[in-house]
């Protein structure tokens, strides 16, 4: 099994949470993982993208040239980095902020409005929860109980409010 | 023991401070910064003092001065601040003083960029410091490997009384890894230092007369005479460090001969070029000084080309042609300037180079 994922939005919208706590849970449940963040200069409100690879064996390359799951919180995101998927492999675009369509027809794409769904549940901040939740549930790289684990050390302490409502946000479209 | 997913930084942190690292010593530059960081709050919980100097120079003789009354020293920085303490680590080199140096490297010359960059090779193989030194080198290709080794270069470091260096680079840095972290290992109480260390200098109640630690030599035969002793555990480190890995050479055709990051592209360069029916295989040096000459001795008689694959110009190229020896045309594939490039355009290069070769 070797699985590459990709992660890709602006600073601050947390996509880059999602591939480190796909890596977590997935490290967790027995499997080799590499999680390489981009990095540079900006910060909140400049662009942010993260590989994570998946294996049971280990991992020769941390680096990848196309994956199998591509995860867009914004439209320079999609438009950037859409030729990367794998034919026949998974698109996840924030449909709240990507007004426009996928342009490759050998994918599968699947919509998600995390804004506007997170802005529901009164939690504007867990927008990439949402995602996370519809990428658990539609491709079931990791289990919902291994990320709830990882969500409870990350929501510990003094965060440990904001345990609650995101688990909920991941558990939506679960 | 478990697993943990950690960045890379970090975990290079974490490994000094259990190999029982007394004092750290550093000065932030991009793509180390989390080091001197996760140094300055947990050293001083692991009884261990972090100190953030103003510059790699106060640095570096700041632990110079630690490392030289007997406590175990690590310091960190990336290229440019590398550069800057090149003087120290000639003079530490010169009292045979040990310490563990990390440089997360990235692209040059000058203050250059902070992504990726391995053309720091001959700053770490050859150093910048003056006069005739050397300093052991090695570079890890994963996390793991990183934390193992600078847990063990302390001891490397100790025994051979020289700094020892580790070369990582900025991607290693900043990505994270599942680590299984190695046992703390007790800081050395300073009663004890007379005795683990008695050339240290440590005052005179524990022994008779002074420890005098110093680097200069008026007199010319005196001078030689310590630099032919500080040669004569050059030479057992020759024999000693050396490391490598090699993969499929064999029955390759082609060899790739690199380090670090660049080593794990060329092992997904391999499968690619394998589904262009080449075979390939890999050198993949550890130990940068000493150099692994004798992998090339595993070298099958199928090969028809050698490949040095490197993020500078080709800093590592003489040493291949070296241990080359005129067996094996050799060749260069290289990015500079904080670019890594794809395994779709290693194996690209490579199968040009070779159908250059054959023509």
């Amino acid at each position: 099994m070797l699985k590459k994922l990709f992660f890709a939005g602006s600073g601050g919208q947390g996509a880059l949470a999602i591939g480190q706590l796909i890596a977590k849970a997935s490290m967790e449940e027995g499997n080799e993982v590499t999680y390489l963040p981009s990095y540079g200069p900006e910060m909140r409100g400049g662009t942010a993208n993260a590989t994570v690879v998946i294996s049971d064996r280990p991992i020769s390359c941390p680096l990848i040239n196309e994956c199998d799951v591509l995860v867009v919180m914004n439209l320079p995101s999609l438009t950037r980095f859409e030729p990367m998927v794998k034919p026949g492999g998974l698109l996840f675009m924030n449909s709240s902020l990507i007004p426009e369509k996928a342009s490759r027809g050998d994918i599968r794409v699947i919509e998600v409005p995390a804004n506007e769904e997170a802005q529901k549940l009164g939690i504007d901040r867990a927008a990439n929860m949402v995602m996370l939740g519809a990428i658990l549930k539609e491709t079931g790289i990791v289990r919902f109980e291994t990320v709830y684990n990882e969500l409870e050390h990350m929501f510990s302490g003094r965060k440990a409010k904001f345990l609650e409502p995101n688990r909920k946000a991941v558990d939506l479209y679960l | 023991m478990s697993k943990i997913l950690m960045k890379g930084n970090e975990a290079f942190g974490e490994a000094a401070i259990r190999a029982g690292v007394k004092c750290y010593f550093g000065y932030p530059i991009t793509p180390q910064n989390e080091v001197p960081e996760y140094m300055s709050h947990e050293l001083p919980k692991a009884g261990g003092a972090f100190l953030q100097a103003e510059s790699e120079l106060a640095a570096v003789n700041m632990a110079f001065g630690a490392a030289a009354s007997g406590g175990r020293v690590f310091i960190s920085t990336s290229s440019p601040g590398l550069a800057l303490m090149q003087e120290g680590l000639g003079f530490i080199c010169s009292t045979e003083v040990p310490l563990v140096a990390l440089n997360v490297s990235r692209g040059g010359p000058g203050v250059g960029g902070i992504q990726p960059g391995q053309a720091d090779y001959l700053q770490v193989t050859r150093g910048g410091y003056n006069g005739d030194a050397k300093i052991p080198v090695f570079a890890p290709a994963g996390i793991q490997e990183c934390v193992d080794l600078i847990y063990e270069c302390f001891d490397i470091a100790e025994k051979y009384r020289n700094p020892v260096m580790i070369l990582a680079d900025a991607m290693m840095g900043q990505m994270m890894e599942p680590v299984e972290l190695p046992p703390k290992k007790e800081i050395t109480p300073v009663a004890d230092i007379p005795r683990v260390k008695p050339w240290a200098i440590t005052g005179t109640g524990q022994h008779e007369g002074r420890n005098v630690i110093y680097s200069l030599r008026m007199q010319p035969d005196v001078l030689e005479a310590h630099v032919e002793k500080m040669f004569e555990k050059y030479a057992r480190a020759e024999k000693e460090l050396v490391r490598y890995n090699t993969v499929g050479l064999e029955d390759a055709e082609v060899v790739f001969v690199a380090f670090g990051t660049m080593s794990r592209l060329c092992a997904e360069t391999m499968e690619l070029m394998a589904e262009r029916g080449v075979k390939a295989g890999l050198i993949r040096p550890i130990s940068l000084w000493p150099f692994p000459e004798k992998a090339f001795d595993e070298i099958g008689p199928k090969t028809k080309l050698v490949i040095s694959t490197e993020l500078s110009m080709g800093q590592m190229l003489s040493d291949v042609k070296v241990a080359a020896r005129n067996r094996w045309p050799v060749k260069l594939i290289h990015r500079t300037g904080g670019i890594v490039p794809s395994s779709i355009e290693i194996a690209d290069r490579a199968m040009k180079l070779l159908e250059e070769v054959k023509a």
